[in-house]
């Protein structure tokens, strides 16, 4: 054994007290769904991880009431500082349920032990301590005095970051005052019902915050429900696309976090080590199904075949494995379905003369994985270069100037992120001002902050996520 | 040198072959500035964060056991104190020759290090397991150059290294100019290394090997780490060493992290390796540890190698013995079950 082939160093399950199955949580307690239960499995021993109850219209027509109500009498009149106080006790628990969170999640979804318990969990507890001082500063958050809660609101999350998504849905909702029901991803429920628990442990009146599990057609219910005053969405933009059909023409606000095309842009004065590092964490952090992916990179020509050869260097040492081993870098693709997506957009992009040179790395035999794989030789027009990935995929594309990073990073339909990396600050701000992105990092890529607001430009959605912006979307101007 | 060299391309420096076969014959102030500052940045925020990650690998079992045997064979043994005495010196060796009495299977530390005037006493201690500049035993270094400060004139700077290495060092840790650097003036602290290194040249032709200490908790910027650490290289450095210890912050896993990236460069460019290593301010096992870890990720597992890496302290072989012996008994010790030196 070489140094390099770490002893194995697994993350113990035995923190975890999971149940067999599981309700959906209304009105503070567990009640079976009128569906048909459904099992979750971990992408990356295939094995059953519980049995999740699926609401049917019944159920979400309950859970509707239960929020309803909770809004009318409790929530809603609840003073600020009230409710500042149930959150900030949410995210304390969440903090000291920390690694059993992690552990859940990360059995759940896939993803590394290291992401969970360093990104994921960290970031929930912080977006509710966020929130939590929100609750009683509304005045401030830029809509006039006295601004006023929406009432029951209707979330739909997705499986790439479940707890976290829950976290950034549920807490400026609730510091604003509205009541929710949320629906996780069919793939990714456990930790929005270990989360259940937590909204229990904290003493949180029953009602405010409703858990139900489903599919398709539970969110598509849940959204539709007339008693629902706003729609919050992350996901794909084909649905988020559907919702907003759907709530064309009622008094519905409705928030849209979709897909992406990020570009990272690497110019020749770059901190190298550095800017492949940020290559690496853009793609290869949550084995790339993150929406905000910068899974386009556009290297300035002169430094493409140096940047190449020291980001296959890099990529080689990425240690692809069981996710709850504290020492895995690349865990394994959340679905079946998700994986099969991910083959063929690859076999697309070489069948358009892509080259795709994959990480030297053996793939468990159970599970779904797929290799960090780099497709270099990617046109404008190529479907790679076009279309959300949403796997450890990265297209490269060359630029000669500036003007033309700007041109090729904006030709997209997508607008939700985008890297650069120089050491000249005036290009840096000059660049960024001209980068249809939501969001734009700097010498950095993935950083996430609740004071900083999150969202897309085009086909990436609208609507902010985070900071002052973000609790906007859950409030109207006062009387 | 009160200020920089004027910039003249005919005023050539010191012949250095690697400077020569990589930058022609034109080794003035003016390509050598130029060569340096055409290196790539460092963006400390990102060299700080990929260092840190190092920290969370989890190195467990055997891979533990595997490691602290390999600090130890990295361990430069070192005592550099003003009251250091002959029998200081002795003291010192027989650790390094009996690391744990408890447990003969403990490998020795690669060497150990003195001032310039303790080497013959250090080479007398060790008797047979001197390695003489075979690479077969313990090595003696010396620290030389006016260590720690290097304030001294070159005469004198040389002078020293020369009577270390008549005395027997294997090893000669200089110092470069870190006044110069700061001014600029590249072609001197180019100059200097050049001629310590000429001046580690024993009779019989071969060289004492040379390690560069940059002092880099005087040179403050990554930026300057990086062109100070290639410039040593460029000039005939065969290690390039952190700190003096004397100096604080002494090394640190960024610094060393961004060293290990500039030898990882070199050998890209040249298929030369050279050696790296952090002194002063590690003393745990677990901080040793993540400089493995630093190390393999950086440059690969060819670097886990006694001549590409070594640690400069005194303190941390106890705490190495410590963790072992809690590995092999499975219980832990306290300080009085490892002699103190």
């Amino acid at each position: 054994m070489t140094f390099l082939d770490y002893a194995p160093a697994p993350e113990s399950t035995s923190i975890l007290g999971l149940r067999d199955e599981y309700g959906l949580f209304i009105d503070g307690e567990w009640r079976p769904g009128g569906g048909t239960s459904f099992a979750s499995v971990s992408p990356s021993t295939e094995r059953q991880i519980a049995m999740f109850a699926a609401a049917d219209e019944g159920d979400v027509d309950a859970a509707v009431a239960a929020a309803r109500k909770a809004y009318r009498t409790v929530w809603g009149p609840m003073s600020g500082r009230d409710r500042g106080k149930y959150l900030f006790r949410i995210a304390r628990i969440l903090q000291e349920r920390a690694r059993e969170l992690a552990v859940a999640e990360s059995l759940d979804n896939g993803k590394p032990i290291k992401e969970t318990r360093d990104a994921d969990v960290p970031l929930v507890a912080q977006w509710f301590f966020h929130c939590a001082g929100w609750a009683d500063k509304l005045d401030w958050v830029g809509l006039g005095a006295g601004p006023q809660a929406h009432g029951v609101a209707a979330q739909i999350i997705p499986w790439n970051f479940p707890l976290l998504m829950l976290s950034w849905k549920i807490a400026p909702a609730l510091a604003a005052g509205n009541t929710v029901v949320l629906k996780p991803a069919e793939t990714t429920p456990l930790t929005a019902m270990l989360f259940a628990d937590i909204c229990q442990q904290a003493g949180l009146p029953a009602g405010v915050v409703n858990l139900i599990t489903g599919a398709g057609e539970t969110g598509s219910a849940l959204v539709r429900h007339p008693d629902v005053d706003k729609v919050a969405f992350t996901g794909s933009t084909a649905v988020g696309r559907e919702i907003a059909k759907a709530l064309a023409g009622t008094s519905k606000k409705l928030t849209l976090e979709l897909g992406g095309k990020g570009a990272n842009i690497v110019f020749d004065d770059a901190p190298l080590d550095q800017a492949i590092e940020g290559i690496v964490n853009g793609i290869f952090f949550n084995q790339g199904q993150v929406c905000c992916a910068g899974s386009r990179l556009l290297v300035q020509e002169n430094i493409h075949d140096a940047v190449m050869d020291r980001l296959k260097e890099r990529m080689a040492t990425l240690r692809l494995g069981d996710p709850l081993d504290k020492n895995t870098d690349v865990g394994a693709i959340n679905s079946t379905a998700q994986l099969e997506r991910i083959t063929r957009l690859v076999d697309a992009g070489i069948a358009e003369g892509g080259e795709a040179w994959s990480a030297p790395c053996e793939l468990p035999k159970e599970g779904y994985w797929f290799a960090p794989t780099v497709v270099t030789g990617v046109e404008a027009s190529s479907t790679i270069a076009r279309e959300e990935i949403f796997g450890p995929v990265l297209s490269v594309l060359t630029f000669r100037t500036p003007d033309e990073a700007i041109a090729k990073a904006n030709n997209t339909p997508y607008g939700l992120s985008a890297g650069i990396w120089s050491d000249k600050g005036s290009r840096v701000l000059a660049v960024a001002d001209k980068l249809r992105a939501g969001v734009v990092w700097t010498n950095t890529f993935n950083k996430f902050d609740p004071a900083s607001p999150f969202g897309g430009y085009k086909e990436s959605g609208y609507g902010r996520e985070g900071g002052r912006q973000g609790m906007q979307a859950y409030l109207k101007g006062g009387k | 040198m009160t200020s920089p060299r004027p910039a003249s391309a005919s005023q050539a420096l010191a012949p250095a072959e690697r400077a020569v076969q990589l930058l022609g014959g034109d080794l003035s102030e003016v390509a050598l500035r130029q060569h340096l500052e055409g290196l790539p940045t460092v963006d400390a925020v990102g060299l700080e964060a990929r260092a840190a990650s190092f920290g969370t690998r989890s190195i467990k079992t055997t891979s533990k056991a595997a490691a602290l045997d390999t600090v130890i064979r990295m361990i430069d043994l070192t005592t550099l104190q003003g009251s250091d005495t002959r029998g200081k010196v002795r003291s010192l060796v027989a650790k390094a020759l009996v690391p744990d009495a408890s447990d003969p299977s403990t490998p020795r530390p690669a060497a150990v290090c003195v001032y310039g005037d303790m080497v013959g006493n250090a080479v007398e201690a060790l008797g047979s397991a001197w390695s003489a500049g075979k690479d077969d035993g313990i090595n003696v270094a010396a620290v030389a150059t006016a260590f720690p400060s290097g304030r001294a004139s070159i005469g004198v700077k040389l002078q020293d290294t020369r009577d270390a290495v008549a005395a027997g060092a294997d090893e000669i840790d200089m110092v470069i100019d870190r006044g110069a650097f700061l001014e600029g003036n590249y072609g001197k602290v180019f100059d200097e290394i050049v001629q310590t290194k000429d001046a580690c040249r024993r009779d019989d032709g071969t060289y004492a090997h040379l390690k560069v200490i940059l002092e880099t908790g005087e040179l403050v910027t990554y930026d300057n780490v990086r062109r100070a650490s290639w410039l040593s290289i460029l000039a005939g450095g065969d290690f390039i060493k952190t700190s003096t210890g004397k100096v604080q912050p002494a090394a640190t896993l960024p610094v060393t992290t961004l060293m290990l990236q500039v030898v990882r460069d070199w050998e890209r460019l040249t298929g030369e390796r050279i050696g790296v290593k952090p002194a002063g301010g590690i003393s745990t096992s677990k901080d040793a540890i993540k400089y493995l870890v630093a190390v393999a990720e950086t440059c690969g597992e060819a670097w886990l190698d006694p001549h590409l890496f070594r640690f400069g302290a005194s303190s941390l072989l106890n705490d190495v013995l410590l963790q072992r012996q809690k590995l092999t008994t499975g219980r832990y010790s306290g300080p009085d079950y490892v002699t103190i030196d």
